[in-house]
C-alpha cells in the first residue's frame, strides 16, 4: 500500500487505478498460469475442505484456498484454521 | 556463422504494443553501432516491417523464394541505403502460412546467422502457428509490453511459451510509459510490471508522438539521431544488448517541481 492508497482510504475515495490493475492482474495470472478455471478451483476447494474436515475440526467460514503467485511460481495456498475447542464442562473430580 | 551471431525474437502476444517499431529502430541502432544486422519479418499474414523501414518499394524477392530456392539469399535481402550494415528479409505471401513449418524458419535463421552479427525476428501477434514458427528459430527473446492489464497478461502467456521452448535469455522492454500517469498512480508502475512478469528490464520507452511521425515517413527515429525520448530509449536498448552499462531511465525523475515532489511522496510504500 502506498501513502496515496492510505489517503484515498481515509477520505473514502476510490483507490488509484494502478493498484486495482495490479490486483486484478495478479489474480488473473494466477489462474492463467495454473490453467484452472474458477469453477474447478471452487470444486477443488470444497473437496480439500471435506478431506481435511475428516481429520480435524476446521472452521469452514474462515477457511480459504486460493492461488498465489510470485516470481512466476504459482502456489496453491490453503489457510484452514482449526475451530476453537468449545470449553466442555469438565467432570468434577473431588 | 559469424563468431557469435545472436538471433533475437521480438514478441509481445498482444498486437499493437510496438514490436515492429522496436524491431525497426533496434535494427538501425545496432547497425549504426557497427554490428551487421538483419531484420526478418516473421509476420507473414500482416507484414509491416518493410513499411516502417521505408523499404516497401525495393522488395523484389522474399523469404518465400529463398526457401523455394528460386533465388539466392543475397538477392532477397534488401539493404538499407543510409545504413548499409542493415538488411531486411521481407515476409513472403500470406499463403505461405499454409505450408510454412518451424523447420523452415530455422533454415532461414541459420542462413542469416552465417552472415550477420544480429538476426532480429519481428514476431506476429498471437500465440498460434505464426508465433510457433518464429519461436523455433529464436535463441533469445525480447518481450515488449505496455503498462496495461491486457498487454501484461498476454506478455505473461508468451513468456510461459518462451520458457517451454527453452529460449534464454528473455528480457523485457516496457513501451508507451507515461510518467505523469505513473506519478498519479493511474498507470501500472515499472516495478509492478517487472515484478509480475519476473523479467530483467532491458529498456523503458516513453510515450512519444515522434514515433507516429517517423512511421509516416518510413524513417525510424534512430535513423536521424533525433533527440526525442523514444529515439534515445531505442538506442540505449541497442547499447545494452551490446553489453554497455547504460542506466535505466527513472520515469519519476522526468518531472520536477513541487507537484512532482508531492506525487513522488504519495508513492511511498507504507506497508
Amino acid at each position: 500500500m502506498t501513502l496515496r492508497d492510505l489517503v484515498d482510504k481515509l477520505l473514502g475515495r476510490q483507490p488509484a487505478s494502478a493498484s486495482t490493475a495490479r490486483d486484478r492482474l495478479q489474480l488473473v495470472l494466477a489462474h492463467d498460469r495454473s490453467d484452472l478455471s474458477p469453477e474447478l478451483l471452487d470444486q477443488m476447494r470444497r473437496e480439500i475442505f471435506e478431506v481435511v474436515a475428516k481429520y480435524v475440526d476446521i472452521d469452514l467460514e474462515e477457511g480459504d484456498v486460493s492461488l498465489e503467485t510470485e516470481d512466476r511460481v504459482t502456489a496453491l495456498v490453503a489457510n484452514l484454521p482449526f475451530r476453537r475447542p468449545v470449553a466442555s464442562p469438565s467432570p468434577k473430580s473431588d | 556463422m559469424t563468431s557469435n551471431s545472436r538471433t533475437i525474437l521480438i514478441c509481445s502476444g498482444k498486437g499493437g504494443v510496438g514490436k515492429t517499431t522496436l524491431t525497426a529502430n533496434l535494427g538501425i541502432a545496432l547497425a549504426q553501432r557497427g554490428s551487421s544486422t538483419v531484420v526478418l519479418d516473421a509476420d507473414f499474414g500482416l507484414r509491416n516491417l518493410d513499411l516502417l523501414l521505408g523499404l516497401e518499394n525495393r522488395i523484389v524477392y522474399t523469404a518465400q523464394e529463398v526457401l523455394a530456392e528460386t533465388c539466392r539469399l543475397d538477392q532477397a535481402l534488401v539493404k538499407h541505403k543510409q545504413v548499409p550494415n542493415l538488411a531486411l528479409l521481407p515476409a513472403g505471401n500470406p499463403r505461405m502460412l499454409e505450408w510454412l513449418k518451424p523447420e523452415d524458419m530455422q533454415a532461414i535463421a541459420s542462413m542469416l546467422e552465417q552472415r550477420f552479427d544480429y538476426v532480429l525476428i519481428d514476431c506476429p501477434a498471437g500465440i498460434e502457428d505464426g508465433f510457433k514458427n518464429a519461436v523455433a528459430a529464436a535463441r533469445e527473446a525480447i518481450v515488449i509490453t505496455t503498462p496495461e492489464v491486457s498487454a501484461v497478461r498476454d506478455a505473461d502467456r508468451v513468456i510461459g511459451l518462451l520458457n517451454t521452448h527453452g529460449v534464454n535469455p528473455v528480457q523485457l522492454v516496457l513501451n508507451r510509459v507515461r510518467p505523469k500517469m505513473m506519478a498519479n498512480q493511474e498507470m501500472l508502475a515499472v516495478d509492478d510490471v517487472t515484478d509480475i512478469l519476473a523479467l530483467p528490464l532491458l529498456g523503458l520507452v516513453l510515450e512519444d508522438e515522434q514515433v507516429i511521425v517517423s512511421t509516416n515517413r518510413g524513417e525510424p527515429l534512430t535513423l536521424n539521431g533525433t533527440k526525442s525520448p523514444a529515439a534515445k530509449a531505442y538506442s540505449n536498448i541497442a547499447g545494452r544488448l551490446q553489453g554497455e552499462d547504460i542506466p535505466l531511465l527513472d520515469p519519476s525523475k522526468e518531472r520536477s517541481g513541487l507537484r512532482a515532489t508531492v506525487r513522488r511522496l504519495m508513492q511511498t510504500k507504507i506497508f
